[in-house]
């Protein structure tokens, strides 16, 4: 199987949510950075299936000269190769990401032949657009199934699977298919030492796509009032304990 | 100008949807795949319009984003709105890759001007935004905007035949797999008891599940737990986990990144058990204890035994 695997770079939040002064962007001189959670699961799941099938996983971001550490990471948990698209650190909008992943999906296609699978995480952890994966799946005029918490392949078809109230909703998709999956398909392995040594002499080919005018144009981001709360200290130690069944019992959950 | 909002059977959500849509334009639109949706008129909407195929018997997002689009050219609305269930946003970002038309997900304040407000990072941030599209297509976030009635009448039902190709059908339900409830669930417990990294290990839950089972409560952690290994996925409470709403929260050993918060910020009371005073968790807490977990959640257990007897 050939698989692509779609991550994006993003700040590691701590505690507290602090903004540029030009309220463009997360302040993240202190931070540090990783794949989304959801993609970090996409990759782990991308390569099982190479695993179980043969076959190639390739790891693909839209992100600034930094994300080639992403990319790294990638293939450092199981990755074969990365393409990475060069972006000057400014957002693309959801419609601009997907015309970049589609016009390099074409090009990898023609060169080395198709992808049975792509997949996403289902939506990014920083702006939560919901929506990249389907713009590419109809682009490429491929089915999609969202939200995923189980998949497997067999016999050209992909099963997959939905956690819904009360129990999973089962798709089947006819591959080539796109996916896009959710934390907890899987328990990303952790990269050894060795791997991450074999990461480093992977192929990465890079190229710096145009950015197009945004249609989703963000203004400013403001952190939402309600933040800042003072606890209200109930005691130190176990000696807090009589305090704390009192409560329970003022706002009536002591059973 | 009329807007059309998308509702889903059984969705409370969508109310809320509807409700944000009424800041758009008039008169409202509804549309009901399948299954016809009633009392909406309370909520301002004049005509639900209802999807009739055999084949919409069971969920088909592209089936149900066809639907949109057909009847987009039969009310020629301004905006179509959905309320941001993994199904509302899902069958929006099918409408709008057919349309190829921007997508603003989880809205929580629109204009006409085009101007919205949208939730980021699950919410623990907002963005200011302009979506450049003569038709609007918007979710609405979850929990952010209240229903409201209006002294509406009743909204006149009418059933719409789509035209669809078996192409449409390609993605849908073909199975149902029911899982045996296993105890009180995260989503609806009125109790959570909650652990972090300062539980320490996978063991270190038992005192945790303890407490819970006096207080009739569900068992929950943070996102380090699950990534170690010492609870399953469907444990965790976050931005990519469970969104919990009960009356008391209790955090131990948690120190309250905003990924955490964005899944428990819907209790209405939260309590800190943290042997630091200056974790962030305490500027989201109502309560706190201060203290070595271990000591204080096996003394809190003794005591409502002691209350409970």
């Amino acid at each position: 199987m050939r698989i692509l695997v779609c991550v994006k770079r993003v700040p590691l939040t701590g505690g507290k949510m602090v903004l540029t002064a030009d309220e463009q962007a997360l302040e993240t001189r202190h931070l540090g950075f990783t794949i989304s959670p959801h993609e970090e699961c996409g990759v782990e799941e991308a390569v099982r299936l190479v695993e179980q099938h043969g076959g190639e996983v390739t790891v693909l971001t839209l992100g600034p000269a930094e994300a080639a550490e992403q990319i790294r990471d990638s293939l450092a948990n199981g990755g074969d190769r990365g393409v990475h698209l060069v972006t000057g650190g400014e957002e693309w909008d959801p419609q601009a990401t997907a015309a970049a992943i589609v016009s390099t999906v074409r090009d990898e296609e023609a060169s080395g032949g198709g992808f049975d699978l792509i997949v996403f995480g289902n939506e990014s952890a920083d702006a939560g657009n919901y929506q990249v994966g389907i713009r590419v799946a109809y682009a490429l005029g491929r089915p999609i199934a969202t939200g995923l918490k189980g998949l497997s392949v067999d016999d050209g078809r992909a099963r997959c699977e939905q956690e819904v109230p009360g129990g999973r909703d089962i798709y089947e998709l006819p591959l080539p298919a796109v996916v896009s999956v959710l934390e907890g398909i899987n328990l990303p392995r952790y990269p050894s030492v060795p791997a991450k040594l074999r990461a480093r002499s992977k192929p990465v080919e890079s190229s710096t796509p145009e950015r197009p005018a945004a249609r989703l144009e963000k203004l400013r981001l403001v952190v939402p009032p309600g933040h800042g709360k003072q606890a209200e200290i109930l005691g130190t130690g176990p000696d807090a304990a009589p305090a704390v069944v009192e409560m329970m019992r003022d706002i009536g959950v002591a059973g | 100008m009329s807007v059309l909002v998308l509702v889903e059977p059984g969705e409370e959500l969508s109310f809320q949807a509807i409700s944000l849509a009424r800041d758009l334009g008039t008169p409202l639109h509804a549309l009901a795949v399948g299954e016809a949706v009633t009392e909406l008129g309370a909520y301002g909407v004049e005509t639900v319009h209802v999807a009739e195929d055999d084949r919409l018997s069971t969920y088909a997002p592209t089936a149900w984003a066809a639907c949109l689009d057909q009847l987009i050219d039969q009310v020629q609305p301004s905006a179509v709105v959905a309320a941001g269930t993994n199904r509302g946003n899902e069958v929006l970002g099918h409408l709008a890759a057919r349309r190829d038309l921007p997508f603003a997900a989880n809205c929580i304040a629109v204009g006409n001007d085009g101007s919205i407000t949208r939730v980021r990072w699950g919410g623990s941030l907002l963005e200011e935004a302009h979506i450049d599209s003569d038709l609007k297509i918007l979710s609405v976030a979850p929990h952010m905007v209240e229903a409201t009635t209006v002294n509406g009448g009743t909204a006149n039902v009418e059933t719409f035949e789509p035209a669809l190709g078996d192409d449409e059908f390609v993605v849908k339900v073909v199975e149902h797999a029911e899982t045996p409830s296993a105890g009180i669930s995260l989503a609806e417990a009125k109790v959570v008891v909650s652990g972090g990294r300062g539980v320490g290990s996978a063991d270190g839950f038992g005192m945790l599940e303890e407490l819970a089972g006096l207080l009739n409560a569900a068992v929950g952690c943070s996102r380090v737990v699950t990534m170690a290994g010492w609870r399953p996925h469907t444990d965790q409470v976050g931005q990519t986990g469970t969104k919990v709403a009960p009356d008391l929260y209790i955090a131990c050993g948690i120190s309250g990144a905003t990924q955490h918060i964005a899944g428990c910020k819907g209790a209405k009371k939260i309590l800190a058990i943290n042997s630091d005073a200056e974790a962030p968790i305490l500027a989201s807490a109502d309560y706190a204890v201060i203290g070595d977990l271990a000591e204080v959640v096996p003394a809190i257990t003794a005591e409502l035994r002691k209350a409970q007897s």
